[in-house]
Order: C-alpha cells, then sequence, then structure tokens
C-alpha cells in the first residue's frame, strides 16, 4: 500500500458532461500493478472467507496465463497497461444507507449526476460505487419485508456467503475469458441481489458507477438471482472524469432466472473516452424465464461487450436491444451472444450503431442451437448509420443452428443521413445540428423506449450533445 | 394608393446544381393576401423553384434575388426562413424513422412559433382540431413522420403541419397530387381559410386545374425550361388542360426568335 501520489490531471473535457474530476481523497490505495500478493491482500482486506480468497488466486493464475483476444480490436487492447493500473483504491470507509454520511465530496459528485433526486422519484433502491466500494445503498422498506436481497456484493458475501457461494462463476466460470479472470481476481464492489419466490419488484433498482482516480482499475461483480416467477428491473449508469491517461472497467455481471422468472437489466455506459470497457455479462434462463439486456454504449475509448444468454429451460426467452455510438477515438465492438439449448426457446436481437468523426463501430453476434433444442425461434436485426465517410461500421454475424426446425430471421442494413432528410427538418424550424439530432435520436428510439422515461430523456439529451459542433 | 411590399418578390433567377443550369430567370410577385399558381411540364423546374426559396443546401443561385416582404431570403439558412415564415409542403415528404409525429409536431411549433404556442391545452386543441378537420386519425400522433405513410396520409400531413404552423409564405409543391376528391377540398379550404382576407399568401404548384377551381387563384404562371412563358387568369388553366403545352412552346420559340 502506499500513499496517493497526486499527479495533476491534464483534463479534456470537452463536451463530456461528467467529465469533471474531485479531488482524490482515498482512504486506502494500492500500488500500481498486480502480484498474487495483490490479490491475497485485497481479500484479506475485506475479510473474505478462505474459499473466495482460493478462486481469487486461482483466477489470477488463469488471467496471466490466458492470452489476450486475438480478435477484436487487439490493437488497442495491446495498449492496456496492466502494470499501470491501481486495482484497489477506497475513498470511504463505509457504505452508509443516508446520503448525509457520505463523504461530502463524493456525495456532491452523485448529486451531481442526478442520483438521490432520481432515488426519491422512481427507484426501489440504489447503489452508488466510487472507485472500488459501493459508497451508498439503501432499499424501499417494504421490498427489504417481502424478503428482497439488495446489497452491494462485498456484504452479500458477508451476509449471505451460502447463497453467493452457490451462484459465484456458475454462470461466467473464471475461465471464461482473460477479462472475466481478472474481474475474479480482483473484484470489489458490484451488485448483490435475491429475489425471492413471486415477489414482483415493481421499479427498477439502480447502480450507479463512478470512476474519479486516474489509472483506476473498476471491477465490480454483479449477482442477480430471480427466484421462481419473480421479476426485477436493474438499471445501471456508469461515469468518468476525462483524463490523458486511461482506466480500465472490467465488470462480470451474472443472471440467474429460475423458472418463470424475468429479469431485464438496462445499461447506459458513458464512460469518458479514456476509458477501457471489457465487460462479461451473461445469464442463464430456466424454463419459462425471460432475461432481457438493454444495452446502451455511449462512452469509452474501446467496448467490448456481448451480453449473453443461456436459454437452458423450455420455453425461455432472450432479448438483448443494444445500441451503440462511437465517436472520435472510440470503438464500440458489441453485440451478443445467445445459445438455445432447449426447445421451444426463442430469442431476439436488435443492434444499433451510429458512428461518427472516425468512429468505429462493430456488431458481433453469435447465435447458436443445439442439436436437441428443438422449434426454436431466433431473430436478429442489426442497423448502423454512418454519419460521415471517416467513419466505419462492421458486422460479424454468426449463426449456428444444428437443428433444423430452428426457424431463423436475420436482417442487417446500413444507412446514412440523407439530405433530403435534413432538409426536411430545416424547413420546419430545426438548425442542421438539431436536425442531425433528431434523426439519430429517431434512430435509437426503438432502444430507448425500452428505458425508464428518465433514462430516456438523458440519452436523447446526451445524443443531441454529442451531434453538436459535427456540422462543418 | 401607397405602393405595397410584395410578400414574395422573385428576381431574375438563375440557378442550378452544379455546372447545369435549371432555371434561367425567373420573376415573380406576390402580394399579400394572393394566391399565385405554378404550371409545367415534369421537369421545368418547378420543385427547383421551391426548393430555392426554402433553401435547399444542393441548388446554388448564380444571380437574381428571393425577398421576404422586402427581406433578402438567400442570405438565410433553410431554418431561418422558416422561423421568417416561410413554409414548403413538399412534393416527396421525407420519413424520419424513430421521430414521432407528435413530438415532431411540438418540436416544430416550438422552433418556428416560439416555447408558449407549443405547450398547454390550447396547442392541443389546435392540433385535435387541425387533425379532424384532415381526418387524420389520433394514432398518427405516435407513429414516425412518413413512415409507412399512404401518398395521400403524407399530403395530409403536411397541410396539417402548414395548419399548425400558419406560416406567412405557404409553398404548395404538388400537394394536390395523389390526395383524394375530399382531401383536396380540405386542403383547398385551408389555403383559402388562411390566405384571403390576410396578409399572408400561398404559392400552389400543380399539374390539375382541380384544385385551382377551389382556390381561384390570382395569377397562374407556366413554367418551362426554366423559365415563365405565361401568366393569367384562371381561364389559362383551363386552356391548359385542353391544349397540353404545346402551344406554349410554340408560342415562346416564336416570341425568343422575335
Ligand atoms: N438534385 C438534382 N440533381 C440533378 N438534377 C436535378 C436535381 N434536382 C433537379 N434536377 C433537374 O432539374 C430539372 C428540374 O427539376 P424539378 O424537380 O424542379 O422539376 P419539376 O418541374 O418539379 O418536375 P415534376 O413536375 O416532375 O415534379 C430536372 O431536369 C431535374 O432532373
Ligand atoms: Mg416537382
Amino acid at each position: 500500500m502506499c500513499v496517493t501520489v497526486n499527479r495533476e490531471a491534464r483534463e479534456a473535457v470537452g463536451d463530456y458532461k461528467a467529465g469533471w474530476h474531485d479531488p482524490e481523497n482515498s482512504t486506502i490505495r494500492f500500488d500500481f500493478g498486480l502480484s498474487e500478493e495483490v490479490v491475497r491482500e485485497i481479500s484479506a482486506l475485506k475479510g473474505e472467507p478462505g474459499w473466495m480468497t482460493e478462486t481469487r488466486v486461482k483466477a489470477y493464475r488463469h488471467f496471466v496465463e490466458r492470452p489476450m483476444p486475438t480478435w477484436g480490436n487487439t490493437h488497442v487492447l495491446e495498449d492496456i497497461d496492466f502494470d499501470g493500473i491501481c486495482y484497489y483504491l477506497r475513498s470511504s470507509d463505509a457504505t452508509e444507507k443516508e446520503w448525509e454520511d457520505v463523504p461530502e465530496d463524493i456525495r456532491n459528485t452523485f448529486d451531481r449526476l442526478g442520483i438521490p433526486e432520481a432515488e426519491q422519484k422512481w427507484l426501489s433502491g440504489v447503489t452508488a460505487q466510487y472507485e472500488s466500494e459501493a459508497v451508498y445503498h439503501s432499499i424501499r422498506e417494504d421490498l427489504e419485508k417481502q424478503g428482497v436481497i439488495f446489497l452491494d456484493m462485498d456484504s452479500g458475501l458477508r451476509e449471505h456467503p451460502d447463497i453467493v457461494r452457490k451462484w459465484f462463476c456458475s454462470v461466467v466460470p473464471l475461465t471464461d475469458n482473460k477479462f472475466a479472470a481478472l474481474n475474479t481476481a480482483v473484484w470489489s464492489g458490484g451488485s448483490f441481489i435475491y429475489i425471492p419466490k413471486g415477489v414482483h419488484v415493481e421499479m427498477p433498482v439502480q447502480a450507479y458507477f463512478r470512476i474519479n482516480a486516474k489509472n483506476m482499475g473498476q471491477f465490480e461483480r454483479t449477482l442477480i438471482i430471480a427466484d421462481e416467477g419473480s421479476s426485477v428491473h436493474y438499471v445501471e449508469g456508469c461515469t468518468a472524469p476525462t483524463y490523458s491517461t486511461d482506466s480500465l472497467h472490467s465488470a462480470v455481471v451474472e443472471l440467474i432466472a429460475l423458472p418463470g422468472a424475468h429479469i431485464r437489466y438496462s445499461t447506459v455506459q458513458n464512460w469518458s473516452t479514456n476509458v477501457y470497457n471489457l465487460v462479461t455479462k451473461r445469464g442463464i434462463a430456466h424454463e419459462k424465464a425471460k432475461i432481457e439486456w438493454v444495452d446502451g454504449n455511449i462512452g469509452s475509448k474501446l467496448t467490448m461487450k456481448y451480453p449473453a444468454v443461456i436459454l437452458k429451460g423450455e420455453g425461455s426467452h432472450a432479448e438483448v436491444i443494444s445500441v451503440a455510438y462511437s465517436g472520435e477515438g472510440q470503438h464500440q465492438d458489441a453485440g451478443a451472444k445467445i445459445h438455445h439449448l432447449a426447445s421451444n426457446t426463442t430469442s431476439k436481437i436488435l443492434s444499433k450503431s451510429i458512428s461518427k468523426n472516425g468512429g468505429r463501430g462493430s456488431y458481433r453476434g453469435l447465435v447458436k442451437v443445439s442439436p436437441k433444442a428443438k422449434n426454436c425461434k431466433l431473430n436478429v436485426v442489426c442497423d448502423a448509420l454512418i454519419l460521415d465517410e471517416q467513419s466505419r461500421s462492421d458486422t460479424y454475424p454468426t449463426m449456428e443452428v444444428a437443428n433444423p426446425t430452428a426457424r431463423c430471421e436475420h436482417e442487417a442494413s446500413v444507412s446514412k443521413v440523407s439530405d433530403n432528410q435534413l432538409f426536411y427538418l430545416m424547413s420546419r424550424g430545426h438548425s442542421e445540428e438539431e436536425a442531425l439530432a433528431m434523426i439519430v435520436n429517431g434512430f435509437f428510439e426503438p432502444f430507448t423506449r425500452e428505458l425508464p422515461m428518465e433514462y430516456a430523456v438523458e440519452l436523447n439529451q446526451l445524443m443531441a450533445l454529442e451531434m453538436e459542433g459535427s456540422i462543418g | 394608393m401607397g405602393q405595397v411590399t410584395p410578400l414574395l418578390e422573385i428576381r431574375n433567377l438563375h440557378a442550378g446544381i452544379g455546372e447545369s443550369p435549371i432555371l434561367k430567370g425567373i420573376d415573380l410577385v406576390i402580394n399579400p393576401g394572393e394566391i399565385h399558381a405554378i404550371m409545367g411540364r415534369n421537369g421545368s423546374g418547378k420543385t427547383t423553384t421551391a426548393n430555392i426559396i426554402m433553401g435547399h443546401p444542393d441548388y446554388e443561385v448564380e444571380q437574381g434575388d428571393v425577398l421576404l416582404s422586402g427581406e433578402d431570403l438567400l442570405e438565410l439558412e433553410p431554418w431561418e426562413r422558416a422561423r421568417s415564415g416561410v413554409f414548403l409542403s413538399f412534393q416527396y415528404p421525407q420519413a424520419i424513422p424513430g421521430l414521432q409525429v407528435g413530438n415532431f409536431l411540438r418540436k416544430s411549433v416550438s422552433s418556428i412559433k416560439g416555447d408558449e404556442a407549443a405547450k398547454g391545452a390550447e396547442f392541443r386543441s389546435t392540433l385535435k382540431d387541425a387533425m379532424k378537420a384532415l381526418d387524420i386519425p389520433r394514432s398518427f400522433l405516435s407513429r414516425y413522420v412518413n413512415d409507412g405513410f399512404s401518398g395521400g396520409e403524407k399530403k395530409r400531413f403536411e397541410i396539417l403541419q402548414l395548419l399548425l404552423l400558419k406560416p406567412k409564405l405557404a409553398v404548395l409543391d404538388e400537394t394536390d397530387s395523389g390526395l383524394d376528391i375530399d382531401g383536396i377540398r380540405t386542403v383547398a379550404a385551408g389555403v383559402n381559410s388562411a390566405v384571403r382576407g390576410t396578409s399572408t399568401g400561398a404559392l400552389i404548384i400543380t399539374h390539375y386545374s382541380r384544385i385551382l377551381e377551389h382556390v381561384r387563384p390570382d395569377r397562374i404562371h407556366v413554367l418551362m425550361g426554366g423559365r415563365i412563358v405565361a401568366s393569367g387568369g384562371p381561364e389559362l388553366a383551363i386552356k391548359l388542360e385542353e391544349k397540353g403545352y404545346e402551344w406554349l412552346e410554340v408560342k415562346s420559340k416564336a416570341e425568343g426568335c422575335a
């Protein structure tokens, strides 16, 4: 451990609204770089049971041995300096239940991001994570009485070790990929949710992730278990300051939807463009269960994220609706992965991407139907909108269908904004930038309409901001 | 009698796309309270004229002026022209997938007429009445702008915007094409009530005399090869319908030689 070296942060905030940073007042900060010792220290610091420490160490070893992915944007991936990252940083000594008790500077950050206000208006529960640890956590009393567990992951492990042990790494094994292994080794924070049988959580629960420090690694771990016939909508948002050096966000999310349960997981990722966002998200749907990923990627330098669903139980359903915006210097490599293991399962993928100012968007999708899975229905639609000549969009769709009774539909389109569309809107009193924002938001509409209102409005404003200054 | 400032004045307009000229010297004056019509063969430059009045960025004006109430329109961006009171009903309205009609109308009224005009019960009742008059079902409010609209629905939607935006100068580019008989009557009634007895004006581009029977324009102009080759009263439309454009071609050639 060491004391923070407060190097001057060179900011390049630009239009990015969440790009400010606060002075770093860490109570604990690890040296840059990773070793087995660091992994053990994180575990010891958290006072974890031995099995978790061992899981971490095993994962660390796998991370070291595992080569970098040989696909995706290997160029940019190779730039990640694993030794230049701080793997654990704590800015507050406790997870509070009242905003007043959260250290003032951190509270101000979340105030500026509008989280406490949203909580009062339309959420069932909130967790706010700052660097490595959750700093605030609360859930509505009535839900708690019904047995709903909504905790940060560390508290989850402390208070419900048996449930965590049963499901941890059951959906995303620690050997799944290099970054999942890294996360398993150094995870901190994230959410732990259990919804008891038959309980419907009407209003969404929200998690908000903020990276403030430079060269920070955030490795939250989320586990959601929806017991039979229950339902929950989880929403997460993320921002970070704009520094000239890079940070790494590498999360693992595991969802388990037991028979008849319904989990919807919505993300609006707006990391600043110095953050690597390499995330593994996967869910298992049991009989007649339903898992939906609603995934918006606006920020980050490089995102590699392919929310996945394993349709394990008969009659289960998966949906992945995603949008990606890639501006200057950004690459969004996103998509979806669905595995139909059981009969009468259905899946739907809708992917929309916009690239601008030399940004690059890629759709990478894999839908698989096992030989034994009969009468499955698959629907894949990917649309790309390219705003200028320098920008790029690629699609890599793969379907592996091993059962002939499957019904597959696949559509892909690449379009440009036409001068005539712009002129039509301009003739109705809208400036060229407004007109472009209207077209872009229209393009994203099938996604935004799936979001809670407040998020939809926020996303539209974000896109309008992105369109500003884009007209030469 | 004092001199009135024309609502629209086009003087010696030469314009085209890139190197190829389309309009070769157009002169046109529309005074407040007047309705004019332009007729002419396919490709004669009617839509070009309308687009230049509205400020389509693809066209280049080589010569001439376009003035709205004495002010230079050519200096203004399309949205500034819209805010100054110019409206164009498009021959081919554009689809904007994902943009909801209700949202679009509110935003357009707000940017042209001001925030206040797009708020509250008054806006809602104006909208409701206009939709009723045009036979547009309420369900259209949640559809996407011109996306999957039938030809006639697109035209009705253009007129709905005309009624809400209440421009000073309305340019209607073949709004009657594709409309059914009731639709034509409704459009004509809308134009008449918007223009007659007011200081606004309209320019109606059409291939058919039917709409002109309902609107009774003050002047009809015939465009041919980028020039106005004839102007006259309502009788000109009838003559064109009977005889086509050929006699004018002969006439303008003869005049050109003279
Ligand atoms: N964007 C363009 N690029 C190339 N040529 C164009 C363009 N727009 C118009 N033109 C040409 O200019 C001429 C006039 O076209 P315009 O659309 O004004 O005709 P119009 O009188 O409206 O015809 P219609 O009755 O068919 O609508 C045509 O020859 C057309 O091909
Ligand atoms: Mg035309």
